[in-house]
């Protein structure tokens, strides 16, 4: 069942068409990020959700109810913003008190659902602050609070965490996906952090040019990129030239692979195959069934990881190994053999 | 390295200070003199003393006070609007706020009792009223250039446009945005346009005189015909009270949410925390 559903959104601003032919189905209790570069879209869908903006064609259904053209005011929905948007002449309480007011709840019910969220966001100390007072995590909190305070129907968040610094950012990701599953809100959440999206996802949505590229389980949309724009904007890869040799097998590298997987390609086609530079390593591990001759360019020490450039097949790969005391770096002009196993191997297609 | 002291620039500075200073003296000293041979504030008890200027300064306090109203009732919602949905008319708009400036005010009322007289169709000079209405409508129109100045200069300092939304998507309608969102926070900057309005209208003399009213402008220019040392005694209270204006404009955009207006009555002393 589709709680929050989008049907084949268009939105054009003049003669600019941002978002097209977007299809999107929510489950309760879900939460979605939309992923992909600056001007990609994703802000404007997730402000056709919130009824800030109105879509060109298409529609929104939340809970059963169509409310494309329902004003924002009217929809229930909470929204966080990447720049906060506190109220600056409203204390910590205040702000987070004002959906409440508005909807007219009594006094005492306020009080205790104020406390409540401000316990949630484990910032009940400050709640006579006022916003100038208070650090952008702070400030984000509680204006996550202020969102949730009405018991809104969706949870919007707008890049929540990108004006705030490295250590903060973790933090607060964490405790926005614990609340979310506390409260079981329905959340859709924006970024253009692939870590961040894969992170705190149910289901991430990878968006290009206007359009849904590919929606799918954080696992799914890194381990099985179904397109070559998602490959390669979610992690590094490796890429390689190479073409089907018969339904069983593909060539690349100067090697025939024999890749049962992928036994609906045309013999002959040229495609794309990708290796991801963790599914790579410079010693056979168990499992590790194919490999590929190489010589080091060079090797960077990065604590827990250990990262070498290999020139392969005329290339450049990179790999990453995981450090352990006993590992060497690997030293540059040496001859290597590059190991992974068949089921690592992306086939991409060749043209997008 | 030390820097010698720019004795240049003092001296210009000092001339230019003696160009505002030393009349205002001039005037003060003036003013003391009404006794012969002694200094006293005879001519400030004086003024204080008769009906007529409490009557008149009553009366322009008034008008100011509801052009005051009425000017903000026209121009927040106005400044607002054109930011949040037009923004590119913005110029437009800001140019045309400058109109009062270079129309004269008395090209302005001879229109208004054209437009209002008593053979039109909306005869507001022929009541007492009505011709009051038309005062303040007149002083609504002089401050306009200060006062959508004001309120536009505080709404680019908050985020007109996300506390809008922030406040939408929690249930508040546009009224309620307005009142409780956007006023609060530029009230800093209503008050520094409402006391410049203030400011102008009390004194206007042109469309006051023009339409008769018993006002404060005009009596000050009778006063100034009929008598010698009441004058600069009035012109020394408008100029205390032009800058008391203005500290309390200061004190007001200074002002942060939370803290008293009179910073030594509730000192707050929350020290900024990292989270
Ligand atoms: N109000 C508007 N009028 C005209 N064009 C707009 C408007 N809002 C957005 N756009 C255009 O729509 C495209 C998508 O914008 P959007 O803000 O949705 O991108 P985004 O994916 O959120 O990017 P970012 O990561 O930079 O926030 C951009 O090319 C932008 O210029
Ligand atoms: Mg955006």
């Amino acid at each position: 069942m589709s709680f929050l559903t989008l049907k084949n959104i268009t939105k054009s601003f003049g003669p600019n068409t941002v978002v097209r032919d977007f299809d999107l189905n929510v489950a309760p209790g879900e939460f979605v990020s939309f992923l992909g570069p600056s001007g990609c879209g994703k802000t404007t869908v997730l402000r056709m959700i919130a009824g800030f903006e109105t879509p060109s064609s298409g529609s929104i259904h939340v809970g059963g109810t169509d409310v494309t053209a329902l004003p924002a005011s009217r929809r229930k929905i909470g929204m966080v913003f990447q720049a906060y948007a506190l109220f600056p002449n409203m204390s910590v309480r205040d702000n987070v008190a004002f959906g409440l007011k508005i909807a007219g709840m009594p006094r005492a019910e306020i009080d205790t659902r104020v406390a409540e969220m401000l316990d949630l966001i484990s910032l009940g100390s400050l709640a006579d602050r006022y916003p100038y007072q208070m650090s952008g995590g702070q400030q984000q909190r509680v204006a996550l609070a202020r969102a949730l305070a009405p018991r809104p129907n969706l949870l919007l968040l707008d890049e929540p965490l990108s004006a705030l610094d490295a250590q903060i950012r973790t933090s607060l990701r964490d405790d926005i996906r614990r609340i979310q599953q506390e409260l079981g809100i329905t959340t859709v959440f924006v970024t253009h952090d692939q870590e961040e999206a894969l992170s705190i996802s149910d289901r991430v949505v990878v968006m290009h040019k206007g359009r849904a590229d590919q929606i799918g389980t954080p696992a799914q949309i890194y381990n099985r990129p179904t397109t070559r724009f998602v490959a390669d904007f979610v992690g590094k890869l490796n890429t390689f030239e190479a073409r089907v040799e018969s339904p069983q097998s593909i060539f690349f590298a100067g090697q025939n692979i024999h890749d049962p997987r992928h036994t609906d390609l045309t013999p002959g086609a040229p495609i794309t195959v990708a290796l991801r530079p963790e599914a790579l390593s410079l010693r056979p591990r168990p499992g590790d069934d194919l490999s590929l001759p190489g010589r080091v360019l060079h090797s960077t020490f990065l604590g827990s990881v250990i990262r070498a450039q290999i020139e392969v097949a005329g290339q450049q790969v990179s790999v990453d190994m995981f450090n352990r005391a006993d590992a060497t770096l690997p030293v540059a002009g040496d001859m290597a053999e590059v190991w992974f196993t068949r089921g690592d191997v992306l086939v991409l297609p060749s043209v997008m | 390295m030390s820097r010698r002291f720019p004795i240049l620039s003092a001296l210009i500075a000092l001339i230019g200070a003696a160009f505002f200073i030393v009349p205002l003296i001039a005037t003060f000293n003036f003013s003391l003199r009404m006794k012969r041979g002694e200094l006293s504030f005879e001519a400030y008890r004086s003024v204080f003393d008769s009906d007529v200027f409490l009557g008149v300064l009553g009366f322009s306090a008034t008008a100011s006070l509801m052009a005051i109203l009425m000017g903000v009732l026209i121009v927040v919602p106005t400044a607002y609007w054109v930011r949040l949905r037009v923004p590119r008319a913005r110029p437009v708009i800001e140019f045309l706020s400058l109109m009062p400036l270079i129309i004269p005010p008395v090209v302005l009322v001879f229109g208004y009792v054209r437009l209002y007289g008593s053979s039109s169709i909306l005869p507001l000079t022929m009541t007492e009223a009505g011709t009051n209405v038309l005062l303040v409508i007149g002083y609504v129109v002089l401050s306009v250039p200060y006062m959508y100045r004001a309120v536009d200069n505080g709404m680019a300092a908050i985020d007109i446009a996300t506390l809008t939304e922030a406040a939408e998507s929690l249930g508040a309608s546009r009224l309620r945005t307005i009142v409780f969102v956007i006023f609060p926070n530029i009230r800093s900057a209503i008050m520094s346009g409402a006391f410049l309005t203030f400011s102008i209208s009390l004194g206007e003399f042109v469309i006051t005189s023009l339409l008769n009213r018993p006002a404060f402008g005009p009596y000050l220019v009778q006063m100034g015909q009929d008598f010698a040392y009441q004058p600069a005694a009035l012109a020394i209270m408008a100029f205390a009270f032009t800058w008391i204006c203005m500290v309390l404009m200061e004190a007001f955009a200074t002002r942060k949410p939370g803290q008293r207006l009179l910073p030594w009555r509730a000192p707050r002393s929350v020290t900024k925390a990292k989270s």
